[in-house]
């Protein structure tokens, strides 16, 4: 008995203490800035942020004079048709590549893997004067391509990931059982492997939805998503914390949940590739 | 003589894999290979967006502009800089957190779950609290360093062009660590367990355990997990661009920040796009290492 009480307290003191210090400094700034966002702006200042008589005002102002449920709009179609165009071509490409063996397939997934690499920057400006000269600056369609750049190659990856985890004998057992190619792909393989996805389709979602530089870029008066939005808070609104910790716990809140909802297949998914590397 | 040969594969086969990838591919070379050839096209002009008429062929001419150019020479410094600190920095954070994640106590999963929230949150997000906690006169760091009595008065830590780039470095520091942590978790997942049974038997200490097996076996994630990081940290831009835009004068600015902001509030499209090559060319030492790298696994 004294022995494992010794052992138990030497855990709390080289794990669960180190875990909780780790934990602090991951989540304090988040704390803080929700903390922020509930203090009445009149104590803001001389008291500091407390959760004493704490309000929901800076939340409804947001909504009422600032018009972030119009941002969060912009943000969900954009994100969602990110979602769509890159699931869409990257199932089919992902099937391809983990089930056919074919000329240039090693070259071609390399192609994937190099677009990932690319600097944003390179990017960005092309894609402006390309977006300026066929008149799409400042649409929904604009920031869904851009957003594609990014979506395609890395779902590519990851649905090829998932793909080879199902074991071909179960489409080869469905073709010989009379299915054609097509009805073991939608019938066997893309059951098996909604799980990924979902999460592959959350993941893109997440990226879309906090993406920055190319909503400030391509968008503008008519599409503004909620991380241009919170910007222009921090210029207007320059020492109004209270507001501009609202803004930003309301445009981190989508996000993060659907996160914490997918991160168990979704890092499966990701770290495969580099644990084989 | 067709006896010898495998059986012939039918065209439909042959041809479908090309068809099934043929959307995915075409369209990114509509929207990633086409614009970055538009990129390298524009770099060799005089091309400035208010003198729309003006594109004139100057062959390398903006690239020696750049190399003239004070601003590229501490914009180029600052990038090392920024990469030489931020990438150990997230590597050791992440090995520790990941290290301590791998032992046994009873609310692991839990706190493997929240480690990670911050590399989901918004870059302009994590900006904003980090301006907040970063604040001269109301900021949580300068008022608990004060209390602890480490600092006489208040820093002005964004706008001081001594603590600005290194303030940064803190927050993306903070952003990125937990992607080498779930790596790395990963990673130690796959080190057999005898390999530790058979080292204690031998008497090997804790230390030597993790010299001996736990390193080497993790050798190939760190690479892996490095070299994307290198690449990740050095292109990005967005947080820099909403904590300082680049300021106090220049003493926050990267390479791809001064190439963005060049276009952006300049205008100067053709410049612009020399420094985003230029910055490209230096990067693709570390690209092509870790394309090799991840040729290899492609079976």
């Amino acid at each position: 008995m004294m022995v494992r009480n010794r052992s138990v307290v030497r855990r709390i003191l080289t794990v669960d203490l180190p875990v909780l210090l780790i934990l602090c400094f991951t989540l304090s700034p988040y704390l803080w800035m929700a903390l922020t966002s509930v203090t009445e702006k009149s104590k803001l200042f001389t008291e500091g942020p407390s959760l004493a008589r704490a309000t929901l005002e800076n939340y409804s102002r947001l909504f009422s004079t600032v018009g972030f449920g119009r941002n969060l709009l912009d943000s969900f179609i954009v994100a969602g048709g990110t979602m769509v165009v890159g699931l869409a071509l990257a199932v089919p490409a992902a099937y391809a590549f983990s089930r056919f063996r074919f000329r240039g397939r090693r070259l071609l997934m390399l192609q994937f893997l190099l677009i990932n690499m690319f600097p944003l920057v390179l990017l960005i400006l092309p894609l402006f004067i390309l977006m300026r000269s066929l008149g799409l600056v400042d649409t929904y369609l604009a920031l869904i391509i851009a957003n594609s750049t990014v979506a395609i190659p890395f779902s590519v990856w990851m649905m090829t990931s998932y793909i080879d985890n199902i074991p071909r004998s179960l489409d080869e057992a469905a073709m010989t059982d009379g299915c054609t190619r097509f009805g073991a792909l939608f019938r066997v393989v893309l059951p098996l492997c909604t799980p990924g996805i979902i999460a592959t389709g959350v993941y893109i979602f997440i990226t879309a939805w906090n993406e920055y530089l190319y909503a400030l870029t391509l968008g503008g008066r008519s599409v503004k998503t909620i991380t241009v939005a919170i910007q222009t808070l921090i210029g207007e609104y320059q020492i109004e914390w209270g507001l501009l910790t609202a803004g930003g716990i309301v445009g981190a809140m989508p996000a993060t949940l659907l996160f914490l909802f997918v991160q168990k297949r979704l890092i499966a998914g990701m770290t495969q590739g580099a644990v084989k590397g | 003589m067709s006896a010898l040969q495998a059986p012939p594969v039918p065209l439909s086969r042959r041809v479908l894999p090309y068809a099934m990838l043929s959307p995915a591919v075409l369209v990114t070379l509509a929207i990633v290979f086409l614009p970055m050839i538009q990129a390298v096209w524009m770099s060799l002009h005089d091309y400035v967006l208010f003198r729309p008429r003006v594109f004139d062929f100057v062959w390398f001419k903006n690239f020696q502009t750049a190399l003239a150019d004070p601003v590229f020479w501490i914009s180029l410094r600052h990038t090392v800089i920024w990469i030489a600190i931020t990438v150990p920095a997230q590597m050791l954070l992440g090995l520790a957190t990941a290290l301590l994640l791998n032992q046994e106590f009873p609310w692991r999963g839990l706190a493997r779950a929240l480690v990670i929230i911050p590399w989901a949150l918004p870059s302009v997000v994590i900006a904003l609290m980090w301006v907040w906690i970063y604040d001269s006169n109301y900021g949580v760091l300068n008022d608990l360093l004060l209390r602890m009595n480490l600092i006489t008065a208040s820093v002005p830590w964004l706008a001081n062009p001594d603590t600005a780039l290194y303030a940064i470095i803190l927050t993306l520091t903070w952003q990125g660590f937990p992607f080498f942590a779930v790596m790395i978790l990963a990673g130690l997942q796959g080190i057999p367990k005898s390999y530790y049974e058979a080292a204690a038997i031998d008497g090997a200490s804790n230390f030597r355990q993790f010299w001996h097996i736990t390193l080497p076996g993790l050798a190939g994630v760190l690479m892996t997990a490095t070299l994307l990081r290198i690449i990740w940290v050095a292109n990005s831009i967005d947080v820099i661009f909403v904590m300082t835009g680049g300021g106090p004068g220049y003493s926050t600015y990267t390479l791809p920040l001064y190439a963005f902001i060049n276009a952006r509030t300049g205008l100067n499209y053709g410049y612009g796009s020399a420094l985003a090559v230029s910055f490209t060319l230096v990067l693709l030492g570390f690209v092509i290492l870790y394309l090799r790298r991840a040729g290899r696994n492609i079976g």
